[in-house]
This record gives C-alpha cells, sequence and structure tokens, in this order.
C-alpha cells in the first residue's frame, strides 16, 4: 500500500519518464522543461460525468495557460481507453497511459495505490522540473483546481523574487 | 455530480458585487451562492428545489446565481450562458434562466431563440450578440471566481460564503439555510 505521505514532496526532483499517449504518440517529461507542468495522476477514465476531473480541468484550461502551464493527466488505463475517454469528455490535453510497466511511473512519484490504480495526486512541477507543491486527495474526491492554481501563483511570485 | 466534497479551499473567495444576478430580499440573513452549468442535469433537480426553497423562505435567503459551464462536456452550456446573460442586460435574467431550465433538453440556437421570442425578447438581437461573444467575458470571469474558490462540479454551493457539501434535496437545503439563519 502506498503510504499517504509517500507522494514526492516539495523540492524534490521529478523523476523523468516516456508515456504513451495515444496509439502512434509518446510525451516525455523532459518536453516540459522549461515551463510549469502541472501533473494530474487519477485512478481511472470514466468516472462519471459532471463531477469529472479531467473534464474540469479540460474547461479550466485558459486558467493554467496564463501560467504557461503544460497539463498532463495520468493513469493506469491503456491508449484505447484513453482515446474513447477523451472523445466522449471533450479532452483536448494528453492523457498519459502508464499501462506497461503498470503503474511504473505512479510508483515512481509514490502515488500507486494497493488496489492497482493511481491515487488521486497533483503535482506541480517548477520550469527545472522539481516538485514544487504535491497533493494526495482522497481517492472519491475531486480536488478540483484552486490548489493548482494557488501552486502555480507561489511558483511565478517565487521566480519574480529570484 | 457524484463527488461533492472538495478540500483545499472551503470559502467562496469572489465576494457579491453589483455584477451577480440575485434573487430575493438584499437584506435577507442568508446568502446561498450557485455554481451551475445552464446544461447540467443535476442542475436542472437543483433549480425546481431552489425555486420551492425561495418560496418557502421569502424574508430569510436570496439566491445567487454564477456560471459554470463545462462546455467540453456540455455543448449548449456556454451559449445557454451568454444566452442568459442577454438578456439579463434587458432585466430578464431571471426569466430566461428559469425558461432555459424547464426546457433543458432544447438548448441549441433556435430553441433558445424561441425561448427570447416568448419572452418578449429582441430574438435577433440575442443572436447576434451571443455569435460576437459579447457576454463571454462575464461568464468566464464566473468560472475562473468558482475554480478559485474550489469548485470542482456542478451544482456547487456556499452558504453565507462557507462552502456547502450537504444533500441539494429541499428539506436539507431549508435546514441549512434555516441553520445559517439562526447562527
Amino acid at each position: 500500500m502506498t503510504d499517504p505521505s509517500g507522494a514526492l514532496q516539495p523540492g524534490q526532483p521529478a523523476p523523468e519518464f516516456t508515456l504513451p499517449t495515444g496509439p502512434d504518440r509518446q510525451v516525455s517529461l523532459a518536453e516540459s522543461r522549461g515551463r510549469p507542468t502541472v501533473l494530474a495522476f487519477y485512478p481511472a477514465d470514466w468516472s462519471p460525468v459532471c463531477g469529472d476531473q479531467m473534464a474540469l480541468y479540460q474547461a479550466a484550461r485558459p486558467a493554467f495557460d496564463q501560467y504557461g502551464a503544460s497539463l498532463l493527466g495520468i493513469s493506469v488505463d491503456s491508449v484505447w481507453c484513453h482515446d474513447a475517454f477523451a472523445a466522449s469528455a471533450g479532452i483536448e490535453f494528453p492523457l498519459l497511459s502508464d499501462f506497461e510497466p503498470k503503474g511504473a511511473v505512479a510508483r515512481q512519484y509514490g502515488v500507486y495505490g494497493p488496489d492497482g490504480y493511481a491515487e488521486r495526486a497533483l503535482f506541480v512541477l517548477d520550469p527545472q522540473a522539481r516538485v514544487s507543491w504535491s497533493y494526495v486527495s482522497p481517492i472519491d474526491v475531486n480536488p478540483g483546481a484552486d490548489g493548482i492554481l494557488d501552486a502555480l501563483d507561489a511558483l511565478t511570485s517565487h521566480q519574480a523574487r529570484a | 455530480m457524484t463527488t461533492p466534497m472538495q478540500v483545499t479551499s472551503s470559502k467562496l473567495r469572489v465576494p457579491l458585487t453589483d455584477d451577480d444576478h440575485v434573487r430575493g430580499p438584499a437584506e435577507a440573513p442568508v446568502t446561498l451562492v450557485e455554481y451551475a452549468d445552464l446544461q447540467c442535469p443535476y442542475c436542472g433537480q437543483a433549480y425546481h428545489r431552489l425555486h420551492e426553497l425561495l418560496r418557502q423562505r421569502p424574508e430569510t435567503v436570496r439566491l445567487v446565481f454564477r456560471h459554470f459551464p463545462l462546455s467540453n462536456v456540455h455543448p449548449y452550456a456556454e451559449l445557454a450562458a451568454e444566452t442568459v446573460e442577454a438578456a439579463g442586460v434587458r432585466d430578464q435574467f431571471w426569466a430566461m434562466h428559469d425558461w432555459i431550465f424547464e426546457h433543458q433538453d432544447q438548448l441549441d440556437p433556435v430553441h433558445l431563440s424561441m425561448g427570447c421570442q416568448q419572452l418578449g425578447l429582441p430574438e435577433d438581437e440575442v443572436a447576434d450578440e451571443v455569435a460576437r461573444h459579447v457576454h463571454l467575458d462575464r461568464v468566464r470571469r464566473d468560472f475562473v471566481g468558482g475554480i478559485r474558490s474550489g469548485v470542482n462540479g456542478t451544482p456547487t454551493f456556499f452558504v453565507n460564503g462557507v462552502r456547502y457539501d450537504g444533500s441539494y434535496e429541499l428539506p436539507e437545503l431549508i435546514a441549512a439555510v434555516d441553520q445559517a439563519a439562526s447562527s
């Protein structure tokens, strides 16, 4: 079982990864270097509509864009499942498939759950790919996006001071 | 929606302004802010209960409606939101709001235009403003304010500025309002 405090903490380097996001497309964390990155691990595609976290983040994208942040969703679902889910919920940001070896990236970030799903965990990375904020939500609670935006605010003001 | 709880903040971060759509007496001791998507079926359920809540507690509560359209899930949500804003600048916000919730399965442009006609609104002018997205900034301001307050789905309620995570069945809503009024 993943310890609730097992998620990577602020200041720690974010492990590099390359994962498929479609039948013939891959995304690497390195592509996001130089700008803030939001990693949203979630248990599974097809949670019920209206309260769905990924659908909410799609709607909130203009707010993330204001920080120049890249947004990546990650679950253990297959690329085919992601494709169908993204089409049904109008999701246009990459949904990454942590499918084989299953949950390998979730494990590296300390958010692989005991039942074989990724936890509902958020990470905001700075442009140098260090964790600047992380949060693990109860599995059945959509954490919204306020924490992410607050973390992006803090990152921006920190960089302005630096 | 199915995940009503939320975690990081529980306060309404955007205070009421003159720009808000308010129904009920200004001096009411309880202010209920609703973030809603006009095409969301759960908001449609809530609409009828809120109507009854205001009828049963006319002195106690005022309702504030703020937009939270999830247009990637509900293709007509933003269109409906812009239409109700166009009605709002003609002092018909609540009439159009009610029409939309009572015709939630018919929110395509043709039916929205019929709704405008039925309310005596200039449907061509409204359609033109909607097509030019004259009111889209207003809608998006509500949405971003909602995101900042931790809104994670619709409907989401705040009672006197504090997030309300309880059921929105009528008896629970009445109890929440009565409790806020007496505290």
